[in-house]
């Protein structure tokens, strides 16, 4: 809703004039504006939605973090047998286990950040028909709380690259930016598949199809240079591109052409994540009254 | 002139209806299909915008009002007439479909107790969480975390989770947190319904200390006695519209009145009920003694008439005093051995009649309002407030007089054994 806030003299006569922010709530039409100032304010909430899911997902399950763990280990040793040995995919000269892993801890986070996410509003009914806050927060508290994921599945990828003795040394530390451009990437796309959920129930159905047919689209089983050079443009519009390659460039030191690919999908994931808060602030007004 | 707190000008809230976009759950299929066919239905456009009219529930209409600094203000009505609508709206939970609202200072909002309250944490971590969510700065939670814990009762159990609290333990904690809350602004809404007579006493008091120190607050509630004991000033809504704005007192009479206005309407006219409606209520009558007046200790017959009848329907009928406070309750599924069943002569589209018979009716003299709630085997079938009203009159209980002046509800058959001297 369109929201200003004054700033104003208290006109009591016996007190002395203090000031006060005088809210206006007004009906929004069209496109609203972010207001992040508004999140920045509530940013101590956005923390504790995110605490509250890590230690909601973790408190009682027996193995714990652990679980943040298991699922791209496994995959990427079920993805090793079948794709590396099997059907032999070539791995840009680096063993396939560690090539898979490379890709599978960036996807496993994307893939359940979105996934959450995507439900996040629905499963926050009570919060959201019942106290205020901007609503920005809970995908975003959301996304967070599936990045802590993403940080322990890096260390087990670190520990299997020191068994595999692969390494780039220093260029290690440029994995960074790409770890941001996966949270930018999933952020995204939850914001656009959560304002959507809120409204159509019915596509909390199509994610898992959406998510699927998106990790075939993402080069973590194959590597991208599989493709002919003329559709590298093209591919790397799908943002995890850049993401899966720019962990592999950075820690395994693959020789792919990363500069073009990496702008592309950092571009490709700020359109995503912009039109996506955009479109979710836009139907934000109406989340209450359907949920 | 005091600063104003909360100012409305020309507030409405509309919702729309039926199974398209804004209630319930819309479909991508569904919404596809409807872009889809625009342009076939365009052609009827006129019969179009009469159906989008019929769908809108006018849930606040051109509400103007001006709350200024330190009031405490009862906002009461029937169901349905906007009350908890105008606080969503305050609390910027939804937003007007036009007009305006000006609120000077943070608002606090206890819309329901335990908002965001997760099982699995500690009371201690719900405690932070929940105060977060109410708009609580981590420091100021930290600074009045003792007085919660304490306020609640709950100081051994703060570290277990909140899922193997009592339920009283749990709306303790719940209403603790947003007690202690420090905003300029309060609406509160019913929430103190929940909860034993002990703890209700704790709440007003706790609301009775927020609103001596200075601060705004509304409250919504349906309890006549308690809207008159915390408030200095009323507002009456009907149906969206502001009806009443004054003393509480004034407020209060105008809504009791509307009451029996209501009731004077025919049952099956009043669209003020809930319910799956397979059956209907359409008629609620309280006799006495042979067509007598009702009196205290004297036989009373209520008479219920549904339009129809099924297997397993049962009917409840709550007496309330005049404040609004449910005296006592008769439940038909609630079955004894004294109870017994007439077979309906008639076919299956005839009414049936639900007949509660009392011998000697314990009510103390005065006005009362009956509610009606009709259940089917698997739903609510037919639930109206105050469907019908009734005055006993001073009698005669267990051979002593019952007179109008006393306390309480009820009058209960004793002996006394008094000494002399």
């Amino acid at each position: 809703m369109s929201l200003q806030v004054l700033r104003g003299q208290a006109a009591g006569p016996e007190s002395a004039p203090l000031p006060r922010s005088v809210t206006r709530l007004e009906p929004s039409r069209g496109w609203v504006a972010l207001r992040l100032d508004d999140v920045w304010g509530y940013r101590e909430l956005l923390w504790f939605l995110a605490l509250r899911d890590i230690k909601v997902r973790y408190k009682q399950t027996v193995l714990g973090l652990s679980w943040a763990v298991l699922q791209p280990v496994g995959t990427a040793l079920v993805f090793t047998v079948v794709f590396g040995r099997l059907a032999h995919i070539p791995s840009d000269g680096v063993p396939y286990a560690v090539f898979a892993l490379a890709g599978l801890v960036p996807w496993t986070f994307f893939a359940s950040a979105v996934s959450t996410t995507a439900l996040s509003l629905v499963g926050n009914t009570n919060l959201i028909s019942k106290v205020y806050f901007p609503r920005l927060c809970v995908p975003i508290a959301t996304v967070l709380a599936s990045f802590v994921d993403l940080l322990v599945a890096s260390v087990v990828l670190f520990a299997a690259m020191a068994v595999y003795g692969v390494g780039a040394g220093a260029r290690i530390l440029l994995v960074l930016p790409f770890m941001l451009l996966a949270f930018a990437a999933a952020l995204g796309a939850g914001l656009w598949l959560s304002a959507i959920a809120a409204r159509y129930r019915d596509v909390r159905h199509a994610v898992p199809f959406l998510l699927q047919f998106w990790l075939f689209a993402t080069p973590v089983a194959y590597p991208s240079s599989l493709l002919a050079e003329r559709w590298h443009m093209l591919y790397a519009i799908n943002p995890m591109v850049g993401v899966v390659e720019g962990f592999r460039w950075s820690l395994l030191g693959s020789h792919v052409g990363i500069g073009s690919l990496a702008l592309t999908s950092a571009t490709s994931a700020a359109v995503l994540l912009v039109t996506g808060a955009l479109y979710f602030r836009r139907m934000e007004r109406s989340f209450a009254d359907v949920i | 002139m005091s600063a104003f707190a909360v100012r409305t000008e020309r507030l409405s809230k509309d919702y729309v209806l039926g199974e398209g976009s804004g209630y319930g759950y819309d479909s991508l299929r569904e919404r596809l299909t409807e872009l889809a066919t625009a342009p076939v239905r365009a052609v009827s456009r006129r019969r179009r915008s009469e159906r989008a009219e019929q769908r809108r529930l006018h849930a606040l209409v051109e509400l103007s009002l001006t709350i200024d600094e330190g009031e405490i203000v009862g906002i009461i009505g029937s169901n349905g007439a906007g009350k908890s609508t105008l606080l969503k709206v305050l609390s910027r939970i939804t937003e007007p479909t036009s007009g305006w609202v000006e609120i000077a200072g943070r608002v606090g909002s206890l819309l329901e107790v335990g908002t965001g309250f997760h099982p699995e944490l500690t009371g201690r971590e719900n405690i932070y969480l929940n105060g977060a969510i109410l708009g609580m700065r981590q420091a100021e939670i930290r600074r009045q975390f003792d007085q919660i814990v304490t306020f609640a009762g709950i100081e051994r159990f703060l570290e277990t989770p909140v899922k193997r609290y009592s339920s009283g333990m749990y709306v303790r904690l719940a209403f603790s947190v947003a007690a202690h809350l420090q905003t300029e602004v309060l609406l509160v809404d019913e929430v103190l319904a929940v909860g034993d007579a002990e703890f209700q006493r704790k709440c007003l008091g706790r609301m009775d200390a927020v609103a001596r120190e200075g601060r705004t607050v509304l409250f919504v509630s349906h309890n006549m006695a308690v809207i008159q004991a915390l408030c200095q000033r009323g507002i009456l809504l009907q149906s969206g519209r502001l009806a009443t704005d004054g003393p509480v007192d004034v407020a209060v009479a105008h809504y009791l009145r509307s009451l029996e206005q209501a009731t004077a309407v025919d049952l099956l006219e009043r669209t003020d009920r809930s319910g799956w409606h397979d059956i209907r209520v359409s008629a609620l009558e309280v006799t006495g003694d042979n067509g007598a007046a009702l009196a205290s200790g004297s036989p009373a017959r209520f008479v219920v008439t549904l339009t129809g009848l099924q297997p397993g329907t049962t009917c409840t009928l709550t007496i309330l005093n005049n404040l609004g406070q449910p005296v006592c309750q008769f439940a038909s599924g609630n079955s004894s051995a004294l109870d017994s069943s007439v077979l309906r002569p008639a076919p299956e589209g005839a009414s049936a009649r639900f007949v509660c018979e009392v011998d000697e009716l314990p009510l103390l003299p005065g006005r009362y309002r009956i509610d009606v709630l009709v259940r089917g085997t698997h739903h609510t079938e037919d639930r109206i407030a105050s469907a019908a009203m009734f005055d006993v009159e001073p009698g005669i209980l267990a051979g002593r007089p019952v007179p109008r002046a006393g306390s309480g509800d009820v009058a209960v058959a004793h002996r006394w054994i008094v000494p002399v001297a």
